[in-house]
């Protein structure tokens, strides 16, 4: 099987404005060279601290922001081939400068679901206007068609008729997630971001919504960008997990190979970070000093070289690219 | 006098009983029932439990400070006192409670962003803390500093003026001479110069102690300019200012990524040593909690279900409720288990056992009666038709 999306050193650097003139002082450097490729029908998970950058790399890949230099290639069909280089036959999945009606034909194909459903889920609408919504915009279906497809997705996510002529607020926390999500698959779409789902809801609501990922890729077929930093979950649901640290990606593997054997020097100390629920569990703690530096200025060669214990000196001048270590590890380090 | 009797020697709080209820428009919540903790001295306990399960009421209610429209309804929470006697914290005037919070009792919250005020900065929030509390200490230091100054020979007309006011200060803070010649202009500035500097000095050290680096610029600094975890810091610097008896903490790392919340619990764990605070910890996740406290107690729908100490607690949980939130954590390769049915609406509880309606082993007894949190094992103590316990009711602490 192919892959349904792949970036190519992509880049998305938000300008800083100064001045009376309001000119370009500088750039927020939130997503800067990234490439990678999702295999069709899998979980890629995406994992870093906040400010890493992975939920603008999220939007960028479905094109809900534009890249600053870079290319997104998209294939619906989710046939790209595994190792895709930009050539000629390439340029007709690229999309990172699509417009117009051709992105807007895309967007039915991509799909995102927010952090929190209480701010994504519009107050005023019935949750039926909600998640018909995107049948409309798109001109698929109207009227009672709509409806019809409304109640299928609603089922599909374990909500029933009775829950069409409310509004958002009537519903719990993990409710209104499951309106999101239907609101997100209501067009069929075959790659979703999910940008932190669960974090906004309690444990024991947690786990219903993941199972409802996994039973919904199955059944339809969907290819997600699971992005967290709930690492925990993250080894659990995902195929396989990119590490991203101030706009870098710095290790890419599955997640049991990623967790039990990390290469990174940060993505060690991330790992070493999260509480075992085993009070018993007896474990060397990694403590990173400091905080990650700005994403404005980010240091030179490999950005973790301040806070990295291993730091030689070749790490401040070169930067490390992301080489194959073992078959599907990827890591970025000048140590391998 | 009899509620020494009902404290035991190495015990620092105790909650018995406790009822909150919340006056709304839809009806009576009622948020905490009957709830029952216990905690000894030097000793972290964790209290877990979902979102309205009470756990962050409960915390409130140990201050005096139930949010409106909230209201006691019964219950007690004795408390032993730095001076050693024991009083019910629900008894005490403002006046006390006052002297009480932020000195012998104090709280973390869960925002940093929301706990500091945008508009001061970072020294003068923690300076509100020690001259509230310690002003009596700090009058003291100056006026050591002032004196050591005369005999350097540094004897001047700001020195002298100083020393006079400390020691009025000392004397009588309300005094009226001293009110009236601090609205002077010039003076008046210059009587709290030496206080300032001795409180700042103690900040920074408060910082230091915090591991934040470069004390001397986080003072001066607002909370905007610095990081969630410098801010949470800042709120666990205020917090320990006063060295307090007892620590809350709501949900200090909640909102904090993990690499930071690692540093805050070591540094918690730390603190903790070198204060000798007993701590009530509260989270809903499991892992922090497993890091963290040495006893814990489980809260479901605003009653206390399962006491135990942490190991026996992860090894053998009994209520099902308990068993279910561990069965939630997601581990790699199982499938995940979820709770089926949600968290009760609780101005109308279910009758019973408030976790019936969810719970795959639930009795016709379950819907009838109440269970009590009954002891089962050594210090292990369960709410649960399930099990039998060994007394009823009475949910006494290390002896």
């Amino acid at each position: 099987m192919g892959s349904i999306v792949a970036a190519i050193n992509l880049r998305k650097y938000f300008p800083i404005v100064g001045g009376v003139f309001r000119r370009k002082i500088g750039d927020v450097k939130a997503v800067d060279g990234v490439t990678f490729t999702i295999k069709t029908g899998e979980t890629f998970g995406l994992v870093g601290e906040s400010g890493c950058g992975k939920t603008t790399l999220g939007k960028t890949l479905i094109r809900l922001l534009d890249p600053t230099s870079g290319k997104i290639l998209f294939d619906p069909r989710g046939e790209l081939p595994d190792n895709p280089r930009i050539g000629e036959r390439m340029n007709d999945y690229d999309i990172s400068s699509v417009k117009g009606k051709k992105l807007k034909n895309l967007r039915r194909y991509m799909q995102i679901v927010y952090q929190n459903p209480s701010t994504s889920l519009n107050p005023r609408m019935l949750v039926k206007d909600i998640v018909a919504e995107p049948l409309v915009v798109q001109g698929l279906a109207r009227g009672r068609e709509a409806e019809e497809r409304v109640l299928q997705i609603l089922e599909r996510v374990g909500l029933a008729r009775e829950h069409l002529y409310r509004y958002p607020h009537e519903f719990s926390g993990g409710q209104k997630q499951r309106i999101a999500i239907a609101r997100a698959l209501i067009t069929h779409p075959k790659f979703i971001v999910l940008d932190e789902p669960t974090s906004s809801v309690d444990v024991s609501v947690r786990a219903s919504l993941l199972d409802l990922f996994k039973e919904l890729q199955r059944k339809m077929g969907l290819t997600y960008l699971f992005i967290s930093h709930d690492l925990s979950m993250i080894e659990a649901i995902s195929d396989r997990v990119a590490v991203m640290y101030l706009g870098k990606i710095v290790e890419i593997a599955d997640p049991r190979e990623l967790f039990n054997n990390p290469l990174h020097p940060y993505t060690q100390a991330l790992f070493s970070a999260i509480p075992i629920p085993d009070p018993e569990a007896k474990r060397e703690r990694i403590i990173l000093g400091g905080e990650p530096p700005s994403p404005a200025n980010p240091p030179s060669g490999c950005r973790f070289h301040p806070r990295c214990k291993y730091a030689r000196e070749i790490c401040s001048r070169q930067e490390p690219t992301l080489i194959e270590v073992k078959p599907g590890h990827y890591v970025a380090c000048h140590l391998y | 006098m009899r509620m020494e009797e009902i404290l035991s020697p190495d015990e620092q709080l105790r909650v018995k009983d406790l009822i909150v209820r919340f006056y709304t428009y839809e009806g009576i919540v009622k948020a905490v029932e009957k709830a029952k903790l216990n905690l000894r001295r030097g000793e972290t306990l964790g209290i877990v439990g979902e979102t309205g399960s009470g756990k962050s009421v409960t915390a409130l209610t140990i201050l005096a400070l139930t949010p409106p429209p909230g209201r006691v309804e019964g219950g007690s929470i004795l408390f032993r006192r730095l001076n050693g006697s024991i009083d019910d914290i629900l008894k005490l005037s403002e006046e006390q409670l006052i002297r009480l919070r932020g000195k012998e009792i104090s709280m973390i919250f869960q925002e940093p962003n929301a706990a500091l005020d945008p508009l001061y900065t970072v020294g003068d929030q923690v300076a509100e803390a020690i001259l509230s509390h310690r002003l009596p200490e700090m009058l003291d230091r100056a006026i050591k500093s002032l004196r050591e100054d005369v005999k350097n020979g540094n004897e001047g007309f700001s020195t002298r003026l100083q020393l006079w006011a400390y020691n009025e200060m000392k004397r009588n803070p309300d005094s009226f001479k001293l009110r009236l010649v601090k609205r002077l202009p010039i003076i008046g500035k210059i009587i709290s110069k030496k206080l300032n500097q001795v409180v700042r000095e103690e900040i920074v050290e408060l910082l230091r102690l915090m591991e934040i680096p470069d004390p001397e610029r986080v003072v001066d600094s607002y909370p905007h300019e610095l990081s969630g975890g410098m801010q949470q810091r800042i709120v666990i610097a205020i917090a320990l200012a006063c060295s307090p008896l007892l620590l809350l903490a709501d949900e200090p790392t909640t909102s904090l990524d993990v690499t930071v919340q690692a540093q805050i619990l070591d540094l918690i764990r730390r603190l903790k040593e070198r204060f000798g605070a007993s701590i009530i910890y509260i989270t809903h996740d499991m892992g922090v909690i497993a890091e963290i406290s040495d006893r814990v107690a489980v809260m479901y729908a605003g009653n206390v279900v399962e006491v135990a100490p942490v190991i026996e607690l992860f090894k053998r949980p009994l209520h099902p409720y308990t068993k279910a939130l561990l069965e939630a954590i997601p581990r790699p390769g199982a499938t995940f288990k979820s709770i089926p049915g949600t968290v009760p609406n609780l101005v109308n509880p279910p009758p019973g056992c408030r976790f019936h309606p969810r719970c795959p082993y639930a009795m016709p007894k379950c819907r009838e009666e109440v269970p009590e949190l009954k002891r089962v094992s050594e210090e292990h103590y369960v709410a649960c038709h399930l099990y039998g316990g060994e007394d009823r009711g009475e949910h006494s602490g290390g002896n």
